[in-house]
């Protein structure tokens, strides 16, 4: 008891005014966070003359969910999405496997040549993409991949920083000794690769897809230069030109960015953990 | 006729190899490694070629020719895309609002999210929560967020400006003028990016090891002190990677600018022009690829130097 009631000054200070404090802290900003979520949510909920009321209100007077199927209507958001979902299945994909070629060969492997290969690797990540996306444009417009799957989704096909991360997972946690052993028993190294070091692999590969799937699933300015067919768009660019035509719709627009965010939102809600550890993964670059 | 058996197929290839191994001075063992490295890494080569490699060395070449798409001659020019550029309003315009925005977005989220990420190493209770609240915005995609904020900052019937009213403030065109544009789209895209940095710096919070914080404690530091002198210094690594990392993408800004205020009738306006923008509307809009190519090598170069700057400055700080 003497010791509870003696530090009325710093121990209580310690014990409840600091916790109290960055509790309040953290609200403020958990709900500048929720905010706009929250402010999108509601005004899809909304008949088109409660969004332009002043003063504004949070909440709809007359709920609805008309705008939701409106909006479905007005533009194929099913086809966005499941453009999106193709073109973002087919990069985490090969993400995976040439990074675990690349990150195997470079990890295990000592073969003339190899520094300054994996150097290239590790340098031509320092270049963003918006920076080279012209001439790759005009080699995807002689290949006539414009308006294909397969441009939209080739810059995404390979990532340094994967290729960097296998490597890493390769070299320090897989010992020699094993792929000695398979080696003795006659395996050759196509095989030791693909039965051996693949499987052991799998908490890297979980990671790096989901860096990968996200990279592909978020990605703009090219889309918006290789998918000029309605039917091609992801649903990134859908929305946007969805936007440019229902300019001051705001209920419908709401509603269509609701169903936007959703698919991320719903993998987020299941994998929480899993995602911000791969995304904090990304931290080991420097 | 007999058929061939498989061994007499396979003996021509065995004894190849054997030469081969012989004439390279290597055994079997390091021969099928070799093999095996070089043919594995052929095709990832070969992507990294067509996709990044190819396309950076043909930015800097491009950027010397009057490259225009559908005009069928493309004269070397030497310098002169350049020269253009440094007179060229549009461009230099561009350039002072990307440093500007990205000297605001990186100032403010990295301050804000070290703060956060310094709050939230205390052990909380509901830190996981917290975490994935600030985490949000950062795995949302863009531009149904951008949508979201545009109605936000909406000048007749916004929400902001609603609030804003409370403390007597007039009406604020937002995503009207160009200028006050900029404050918008900063505003937003600290909101977006923050929760990275934070949970980036929480990590790096977390695998300070609290020795050196018992030692320090009992030299008497505290608080302020503690945090100057032993968790930044100790923190430096990881705080670099998120400067240098918040930069790259404010300096590549483009998909939330692209929606809040391009091409619509709530922007009348001129377009916010940021660097990426200015090259997509030369590039793919007046097809003048040479000159927006010429832009794309100042933005390279620029990151680039960034990028060294940065790290060099940390390193003599450390010294």
């Amino acid at each position: 008891m003497a010791e509870r009631h003696s530090g009325t000054g710093s121990g209580f200070w310690q014990r409840v005014g600091v916790p109290a404090a960055s509790h309040g802290i953290l609200l403020i900003g958990s709900l500048s966070m929720l905010f706009p979520f929250v402010w999108m949510l509601a005004t899809s909920l909304k008949p088109a003359d409660e969004t332009v009321l002043w003063p504004p209100r949070l909440l709809p007077i007359h709920w609805t969910v008309a705008n939701y199927p409106t909006a479905l209507d007005a533009a194929p958001f099913i086809r966005y999405f499941l453009n999106s979902v193709v073109v973002s299945v087919a990069a985490t994909v090969l993400v995976i496997a040439t990074s675990l070629l690349a990150g195997f060969i470079f990890g295990k492997y000592e073969f003339p040549g190899k520094r300054f290969l994996f150097l290239v690797i590790l340098a031509s990540a320092m270049f963003p993409f918006e920076t080279y996306m012209i001439p790759l444009y005009l080699t995807m417009k002689s290949l006539g991949w414009i308006n294909t799957y397969q441009g939209i989704a080739a810059p995404y096909m390979i990532m340094s920083f994967g290729i960097f991360l296998m490597r890493q997972h390769i070299a320090h946690s897989i010992p020699e000794e094993l792929l000695d052993a398979a080696r003795v028993d006659g395996a050759s190294e196509l095989k030791i690769f693909l039965r051996l070091i693949v499987p052991l692999c799998s908490s890297p590969i979980g990671a790096l897809g989901i860096l990968a799937f996200i990279q592909a699933w978020a990605a703009f300015i090219w889309p918006l230069l290789m998918a000029t067919q309605r039917n091609m768009y992801m649903m990134e660019l859908g929305l946007s030109t969805f936007q440019f035509r229902y300019t001051a719709d705001y209920h419908l627009l709401s509603a269509a960015a609701i169903l936007n965010t959703v698919p991320m939102l719903i993998a987020f809600i299941i994998l929480r953990r899993r995602i911000i550890e791969s995304v904090a993964l990304t931290g080991l670059k420097g | 006729m007999v058929e061939p058996s498989v061994e007499s197929l396979v003996a021509p290839v065995v004894t190849l190899t054997d030469r081969l191994c012989g004439l390279l001075r290597m055994n079997r063992l390091t021969f099928s490694k070799y093999c095996f490295c070089y043919l594995g890494l052929i095709p990832i080569f070969v992507i990294y070629w067509v996709l990044r490699l190819e396309p950076i060395a043909r930015t800097f070449i491009l950027s010397f020719y009057d490259w225009h798409l559908v005009r069928p001659l493309k004269p070397f020019v030497g310098l002169a895309n350049y020269r253009e550029l440094w007179s060229d309003e549009n461009f230099l315009l561009a350039l002072k609002n990307t440093t500007l925005f990205a000297v605001f977005v990186v100032g403010a989220s990295v301050v804000l999210g070290l703060a956060l990420a310094v709050v939230l190493a205390g052990n909380l209770r509901l830190t996981a929560a917290y975490q994935a609240i600030y985490f949000l915005p950062v795995i949302t995609p863009m531009v149904p967020m951008a949508i979201a904020w545009k109605w936000i900052f909406d000048a007749r019937y916004g929400i902001l400006n609603y609030a804003l009213s409370w403390f007597g403030v007039h009406p604020i065109g937002w995503l009207t003028s160009p200028d006050v544009a900029m404050w918008a789209i900063i505003i937003m895209s600290v909101w977006k990016v923050l929760g990275y940095n934070m949970i980036l710096l929480l990590v790096g919070l977390k695998n300070i090891p609290a020795v050196y914080y018992e030692a320090a404690s009992i030299d008497g530091a505290a608080g302020w002190k503690m945090f100057r002198r032993i968790t930044l210094p100790l923190l430096k690594p990881i705080l670099l990677f998120v400067i240098v990392i918040s930069t790259i993408n404010a300096y590549n800004v483009f998909t939330q600018v692209y929606v809040m205020t391009t091409g619509s009738q709530a922007a009348p306006g001129a377009p916010l022009r940021v660097l990426v923008f200015d090259i997509y509307q030369n590039g793919f809009q007046f097809f003048k690829m040479g000159y927006a190519s010429a832009e794309a090598v100042v933005l390279t170069l620029i990151i680039l130097a960034l990028t060294l700057i940065q790290m060099r400055v940390i390193r003599m700080d450390g010294e």
